[in-house]
């Protein structure tokens, strides 16, 4: 076993102990791992399953089927782009191209670099300004192709910013 | 319950109550002036904290006397972030679009000075001498508000707030009524549920309590999972104690012990509100062990929905509080009878657990009086798409589609046509101009191919495509089915790829007919009603706007301009300014350049149509134009 994965499970474990070891704490039990490691890796499920003593499969099933869970570990920033109705009908698929083109990945995928995920979300209840883009869980209204450039830019610039400072 | 035990419910209830009433009092009537920010989650996005920020620093730099309240949402979306002003001597002032700048000087030039700034007005809450009162817009005529009253008005994470303003003397009275009387005056009210069926609450209700088995439950459905809806939401965020205490009063009438909030997890303010509301009304004992004193005991927990549209259903939502996937099952047994842990379960929306108090406050009789013969009290939207007055309305069953767009909605953005209506989300349906005269329930609008569903209003103009629309909702359902039924896995299916070609203009004539075909037999063959409604949209879409899914098929047009495939942009050389380069500079992709005559071009092998263009062009040249389909593009000389 990696340091990493030796990590993952006594984090996991520490979350347990706040549970009673009922199939109906499966949802809770998952979404505390995933508020504090961000994803859920493969450790982290074994030692769940183990835990409820249910087979890692049923844990495995009920994480697939639901939106809100992820494999894959998040980027830094995170960029949800709303595709509710109303965000849809006034271009929120041409926001989400402009994202893919310049970030380079997929939905659910994470930039290489580990700096940004992209994914989608339904409606986060802010129509009035759509097209919606929730960057760091932060709505921003009128996202259209050059506003995902500017938001683009001023993170890069804070990077850059950071970077000398830190000299 | 025995005569002394509610002796000390009334009194305990009465000390509560005059407590939060004098903490209001001293909020409202103290002489001091008091600024209240819409701070839900759509004054958020708008900018409502930084203005929270700005008011205190400014309020504190002047050294004054004046608190600053976080309230929930008023409804007037479009005009977030929302600010209300009560100084002594003047009206309660409502104030719109207001940024950091606007703040600061309310504060300096109202609340020091003695100038409401009028310009930013929205208006006033009260009738007055001075600015014209929300109550003397057009939209108030038609407006009654029931269950969104308190919303923007009150602190929704103060339950002194909530008590002041009526809060719980709805419970204190129903725990003095037999259970069997409640469920009477409930169901007599003509009362049916918001989650979209409109079951009759009453007799859901009578059937829960009748069912044996022990413990009972109480689930409150607050999973809005249609991807244009945020009433429920805006409720759990600016009022939840309007839906705690209708689950406490279900949870006496059906004899339940536990009660369940399901809230979805993307709602992150409205888990963190329902969840500081339970802890007050518990430390009140206005929930927990013998309720205020009486024998009747009751609890609440909020479970977050891990999001899938499919948990709104009441079964899957069952299955996934259990920790399994949630996945339907099959009715009868209803969980009525048989729900969570294969106990009777009481399951109800939102909004029709908000309206309880209300119909114990009032009695049955006044909650009759509005609304139709079939469909009492009042229905909720979520205005949105291309309507002015986005934002949460709520006005009596009856009032006609067109009455709500045009009157309380003020109609169309920017001047253009309507030219459809959705309601219902994925389960519901387009209407065209000719359904705007129907009235507003749960029967007509499922005769007319939409339905009531859970109050969700989108808004289309001559813009937005209806087969694009069909298709988006079909990619919903189709991404969000459960996959246990063949025909709702493999049908929609079938029906998103025909519905893709027909967009990208490879559609064939006879697929129309496929398209009903298939609806018809994912209808008939899927178990629950995400597979039932699946189709809806794409059939009341070929029913009322079959035309434009000709034009795609036959003509590979898009006559509203949107589908990708079909459009393509052009810079019209004679409208195009030698000395403008905007369009250059804003294209993503680099595909426009400027030719010899240093007229604009834009490649179209480059192009992605986004768009940027087409705003980028300044009004006075207007040069940008899409056609359909891209072969009215002329050949490059
Ligand atoms: C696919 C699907 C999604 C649903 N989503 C919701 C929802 O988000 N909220 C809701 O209250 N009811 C939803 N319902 C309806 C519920 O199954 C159930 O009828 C409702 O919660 C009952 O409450 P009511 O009697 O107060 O309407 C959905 C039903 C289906 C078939
Ligand atoms: S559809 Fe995007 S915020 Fe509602």
């Amino acid at each position: 076993m990696t340091k990493e994965q030796a990590e993952v499970k006594q984090q996991t474990k520490r979350i347990l102990n706040r549970f009673g070891r009922k199939r109906g704490n499966l949802v809770p039990i998952l979404q505390k791992v995933q508020g504090k490691l961000g994803y859920l890796p493969r450790e982290a499920m074994l030692e769940i399953a183990e835990f409820l003593g249910i087979p890692a499969i049923d844990v495995y099933s009920v994480v697939t089927f639901y939106n809100q869970f992820r494999l894959n570990p998040p980027g830094k920033h995170s960029i949800r782009v709303c595709l509710g109705t109303a965000c849809h009908m006034k271009g929120g698929y041409i926001t989400l191209d402009a994202w893919k083109r310049r970030l380079c990945i997929d939905r659910g995928q994470t930039t290489p670099d580990r700096e940004f995920d992209l994914d989608i979300v339904a409606c986060v209840g802010c129509c009035v300004m759509a097209p919606v883009s929730v960057v760091d869980d932060k709505p921003q209204g009128k996202v259209e192709p050059t506003k995902v450039d500017g938001i683009l830019l001023s993170f890069k610039l804070k990077k850059e910013k950071q970077g000398k400072e830190s000299q | 319950m025995k005569t002394t035990g509610l002796q000390s419910v009334v009194s305990t209830f009465r000390e509560i109550k005059s407590r939060a009433e004098s903490q209001w009092q001293e909020l409202c009537n103290s002489g001091k002036p008091v600024v209240m920010v819409g701070a839900a989650t759509c004054g958020r996005a708008a900018g409502a904290l930084g203005v929270i920020r700005a008011i205190k620093d400014e309020v504190k730099k002047h050294k004054l006397d004046c608190p600053v309240v976080e309230v929930g949402c008023m409804g007037h979306c479009y005009a977030e972030p929302i600010v209300i002003i009560s100084k002594p001597g003047y009206p309660p002032i409502c104030y719109g679009h207001v940024n950091k700048v606007i703040a600061e000087r309310l504060i300096r030039e109202f609340i020091l000075g003695d100038d409401p700034c009028l310009e930013f007005v929205l208006g006033a809450l009260e009738a007055n001498e001075l600015v014209p009162s929300l109550s003397d817009f057009p939209r108030a005529r038609f407006e009654k508000k029931i269950i969104l009253k308190n919303c923007g008005h009150i602190d929704p994470e103060q339950i002194e707030h909530y008590l002041a303003n009526g809060g719980y003397t709805a419970l204190v009275k129903a725990l003095q009524m037999p259970p069997e009387v409640i469920i009477n005056e409930v169901g007599r009210s003509g009362l049916r549920g918001r989650g979209g069926a409109g079951f009759p609450t009453g007799q859901k209700w009578e059937i829960c309590r009748n069912a044996p088995g022990r413990p009972k439950y109480v689930i409150c459905n607050g999973d809005e999972g249609d991807p244009g809806a945020f009433m429920d939401r805006a409720i759990l965020e600016s009022d939840p104690h309007s839906v705690i205490e209708g689950m406490i009063i279900a949870g006496y009438a059906i004899g339940a012990r536990y009660g369940y909030i399901y809230v979805r997890a993307e709602y992150p303010l409205a888990v963190h509100r329902v969840r500081i509301a339970l802890r007050q009304a518990r430390k009140l004992n206005l929930l927990g062990k013998n309720i205020l004193g009486s024998d009747f005991s009751f609890d609440i927990r909020l479970f977050q929905g891990s999001g899938a549209f499919v948990c709104g259903e009441e079964t899957a939502l069952i299955a996934s509080l259990e920790g399994e996937p949630g996945i339907p099952h099959h009715r009868p047994p209803y969980p009525a009878t048989d729900g969570l842990y294969g106990k009777p379960t009481l399951i109800n929306n939102v909004k029709t657990l908000a309206y309880i108090r209300h119909i114990i406050d009032n009695g049955a009789e006044w909650f009759a009086s509005t609304g139709t013969e079939e469909s009492k009290g009042t229905a909720v939207f979520a205005l949105a798409g291309k309507i002015v007055n986005t934002g949460l309305v709520e006005v009596p069953m009856g009032t006609t589609l067109r009455q709500v767009i045009f009157d309380v909605g003020s109609g169309m953005q920017n001047g253009k046509r309507f030219k459809a209506v959705q309601i219902g989300g994925p389960s519901g349906g387009c209407l065209p101009e000719s359904a705007l005269d129907l009235p507003i329930d749960f029967d007509s609008l499922t005769d007319a191919g939409a339905m009531m569903g859970s109050g969700g209003m989108i808004v289309l103009d001559e813009d937005d495509c209806m087969v694009e629309i069909a298709r988006y909702f079909l990619e919903f359902t189709q991404r969000e089915s459960c996959g246990q039924c063949t025909f709702c896995r493999l049908g929609t299916k079938q029906m998103l790829e025909v519905l893709d070609e027909i967009t990208k203009g490879q559609g064939r004539i006879e697929d129309i007919d496929m398209l009903s075909r298939l609806a018809e037999d994912i209808k008939a063959g899927s178990l629950c009603g995400l597979g039932k409604t699946a189709p809806n949209p794409v059939l009341s879409t070929l029913r009322h706007f079959r035309d434009e899914y000709e034009a795609h098929i036959k003509e590979g047009r898009c006559p509203a301009l949107m589908c990708r495939d079909l459009i393509a942009y052009y810079i019209i050389p004679e409208k195009c300014e030698r000395s403008c380069d905007a369009c250059v500079g804003s294209c993503t992709t680099e595909a426009i350049s400027a030719n010899k005559k240093r007229i604009k071009v834009i490649d179209q092998e480059k192009c992605v149509k986004c768009g940027t263009c087409l705003s980028a062009c300044p009004p006075q040249y207007n040069a940008v134009v899409r056609l359909s389909p891209p072969s009215e593009v002329p050949a490059s000389k």
